[in-house]
């Protein structure tokens, strides 16, 4: 009994854990829908762009810190041009318009970062071990790694100053104004093409950041861009404009997840992790469409 | 000026047009007899890694055939087309290289189970060989009911029956087989339950415990699977993923509980330079079944470094490629290919020109790769010798296990048969029957 309630616990644990690394994809979202409305299908590829380039900047012989600034350097470059050439031509245009944009732009940057830097499989050492950190696996029978403990610390601090960004000062207040109506705000002289230049510029070091950690434990790979696929349950339910939301979403799929694969799982012939989490997201979508932090939009007819 | 300009233009237009020509129908295509190969490849994707080697290897391959003469003089010539290795593009890309400059293909390699099963059914009518070098449908391996489909040289049932002779062998015997727990880690699709049928019947034989695990793919996240490993605390894990994400995580997972890598036996298709790279020093110690070994001192392998890549024609930019499991394993491949080709113009009286899809498939049924002849082609060694029949679509049957040391794979039993080759082909025999059965297909007699 005790054996299987520890075991349980272990589950619980891995899956929050887990959850953490969909935070940080979701993150990335987050900021673009806040400032555009627009859920941002670029975004895997944008992290899968931003972590083959950091790694093939690091083969030329750069230092990892260097590197590491080129790439955010490049990805603040991606969302200047990003800006210049897709979302200033369709201002003013449907959110549909702009969601169609992404998908687009996400085909661009995945057939750019391979045409640049080839289609191997990279290893990127961070220099975080991904074992059992032995005193937790020996005294606690859990067992959670460095990278583990880092990607959660990495979450929380992006969180953190993210929510403080958006509450606490002008270019926040900027930005959550031309989320609410990007008409009225450009008319008061907030100025729009500089909320989207830094916007998708911090979406493209979010993506930086969440593809280290990932690249981290399953290599450099195209597989990353699928990622973006476990961030949209995760934005349902914790709410496409919220921050806090990405990271209480992504810790509910990643514990809703391993507990449904490990012990409903074996009943549908596993693998259930892959759908399981839309399920869940199809209930909040029926209940709460807002998510359980997301502003409840009311519209006049 | 207008003139100038249009002139311009239209001489960049020619210029452009003849280099596309160039790269569809390559050297020494003009005015020569021609063999027309599709090349159905995986260059993008999650899959990059291994659709990159093995066609980049055909394609250096035919490259090599045609600067050393051809096949009797015949020319090959080639179209790509992008499948991401999804069966729908396969589908689709299928259609699309199917005829070229009026010439047929003559065989398709999809390298993959998804693909393969998404166009088998249309090889009799358009009489094609469906070349499924160590993959797709098993049962297909009975020439009398799928006269079109080929596994040569070993299919998946040979395999698993291979790796679970292997663990008894570590083990000290079959005998000391039973009460073992074994795990099959396999990727949720067709592929991944492709070896069960005779896994199954092996392991309730041998007294096995067998728990089957499934991975959503991408699979780049593989805890729950692993929570389950620990709790179950098997014997050995068979693993049966498909891309370098589902596969370097397998082994960074499988550390993360410290389960020993000399426990893991990885499938043909899970285990390659590309896979274990990015897993580190998790991956070390890690076993993987191979049906073409890596190296670069076979003598093809070195001939085609010389020809192809020293006169600048080589398909891979990064020439380290060469000589690496899935580029050995698409060498292999051609070499088939142009094999069968040889042995439909010998059949047929036809040397010197291009064979047809009928005479192809007699050729590559008669493919007979002695060591002797494996010799001479230069791939002694990297290949298990085997014979194809009428009947025995499966040639070889056999398999060669490697480890990796952390830097390279190194070869630690040679080529295998599983303990009962036999049975595997009663199996095989069965499940064809029974697919004929179904169809209302009349099987063809071999005498």
């Amino acid at each position: 009994m005790i054996s299987e309630l520890l075991f349980f616990m272990e589950v619980l644990v891995a899956g929050l854990l887990s959850g953490t690394m969909y935070s940080l994809v979701a993150l990335g979202f987050v900021l673009i829908y806040k400032a555009s409305s627009t859920f941002n299908f670029a975004q895997g590829a944008m992290v899968f762009f931003a972590v083959l380039s950091f790694v093939g900047l690091m083969e030329f012989g750069i230092p990892f810190s260097v590197a590491f600034v080129l790439t955010i350097f490049l990805m603040i470059a991606v969302g200047l041009a990003t800006e210049r050439l897709v979302l200033r031509p369709l201002m003013n245009q449907s959110e549909d318009t702009l969601l169609m944009a992404t998908i687009g732009l996400g085909f661009v940057l995945e057939g750019l970062a391979q045409a640049v830097w080839g289609v191997e499989v990279r290893r990127l050492d961070l220099g975080i071990k991904d074992s059992p950190i032995p005193w937790i696996a020996d005294n606690l029978q859990l067992f959670i790694s460095a990278l583990d403990v880092t990607a959660g610390l990495v979450a929380t601090t992006m969180i953190i100053g993210l929510t403080l960004l958006f509450k606490y000062t002008k270019i926040g207040l900027g930005l959550r104004s031309v989320a609410d109506d990007a008409g009225a705000a450009s008319s008061i002289g907030i100025p729009l093409k500089h909320i989207m230049l830094l916007v998708w510029s911090a979406a493209g070091v979010v993506a930086l950041v969440a593809g280290m950690m990932w690249g981290a434990r399953a290599g450099v790979q195209f597989a990353l861009i699928d990622l973006a696929l476990k961030a949209l349950p995760v934005l349902i339910i914790g709410g496409f404009s919220s921050i806090p939301g990405a990271i209480i979403g992504g810790l509910l799929i990643g514990a809703v997840e391993k507990i449904l694969e490990v012990y409903i799982g074996p009943y549908f012939g596993g693998g259930i992790e892959g759908w399981a989490p839309y399920v869940l997201a199809i209930f909040f979508l029926l209940y709460r469409p807002e998510g359980l932090f997301g502003e409840k939009i009311i519209r006049r007819v | 000026m207008i003139k100038s300009c249009m002139r311009k233009i239209l001489s960049t237009v020619s210029v452009v047009g003849l280099l596309c020509s160039t790269m569809v129908l390559p050297q020494n295509s003009f005015g020569a007899e021609t063999q027309y190969f599709p090349v159905a490849s995986s260059r993008v994707g999650p899959y990059s890694a291994m659709g990159t080697g093995y066609y980049g290897a055909q394609i250096d391959y035919m490259n090599y055939v045609n600067m050393t003469g051809g096949v009797n003089g015949v020319m090959l010539t080639w179209q790509e087309c992008e499948t991401e290795y999804n069966a729908v593009k396969t589908v689709e890309c299928y259609q699309r290289l199917l005829q070229k400059d009026g010439q047929k293909i003559v065989v398709f390699d999809t390298l993959g189970t998804p693909g393969a099963y998404a166009v088998i059914n249309r090889m009799a009518t358009d009489n094609v060989v469906l070349a499924q070098y160590g993959y797709g449908r098993t049962d297909a391996a009975d020439g009398r009911v799928w006269p079109w489909v080929f596994n040569a040289a070993s299919h998946y049932w040979s395999q698993i029956g291979v790796k679970l002779r292997w663990m008894a062998e570590i083990e000290g015997g079959v005998a000391k087989m039973k009460g073992k727990k074994i795990v099959h880690l396999h990727i949720d699709s067709a592929y991944g339950r492709e070896p069960l049928p005779a896994m199954r019947k092996i392991a309730a034989d041998w007294g096995i415990t067998l728990i089957e695990i499934a991975i959503a793919p991408p699979g780049l996240e593989q805890q729950s699977q692993w929570l389950q490993i620990r709790k179950e605390k098997p014997d050995w894990v068979t693993f049966w993923g498909a891309g370098s994400g589902m596969n370097s995580t397998a082994m960074t997972n499988a550390a993360r509980i410290n389960f020993p890598r000399t426990k893991m036996m990885y499938v043909t298709f899970g285990g390659a330079e590309e896979d274990m790279v990015p897993a580190g020093d998790s991956a070390k110690g890690t076993y993987v079944v191979a049906n073409a070994l890596p190296g670069t001192d076979f003598p093809l392998v070195k001939n085609i470094k010389d020809k192809v890549y020293g006169s600048g024609k080589g398909n891979l930019s990064d020439t380290s490629r060469v000589g690496t499991v899935y580029w050995n394993r698409g060498l292999g491949a051609a070499v088939m290919w142009v094999e069968a080709m040889r042995n439909a113009q010998k059949i047929h009286n036809k040397v010197g020109k291009a064979v047809t899809g009928a005479e192809f498939r007699d050729g590559y049924e008669a493919l007979n790769m002695t060591d002797e002849r494996l010799a001479a082609i230069g791939v002694k060694g990297m290949v298990a010798p085997f014979a194809i029949s009428c009947a025995n679509h499966e040639g070889a049957g056999k398999f060669a296990l490697m480890q990796w040391d952390g830097k390279k794979f190194n070869k630690v039993k040679d080529w295998t048969a599983p303990n009962d080759p036999k049975f595997i082909r009663q199996l095989v025999e069965d499940s064809a029957a029974k697919f004929a059965k179904e169809n209302n297909i009349t099987p063809k007699k071999c005498s």
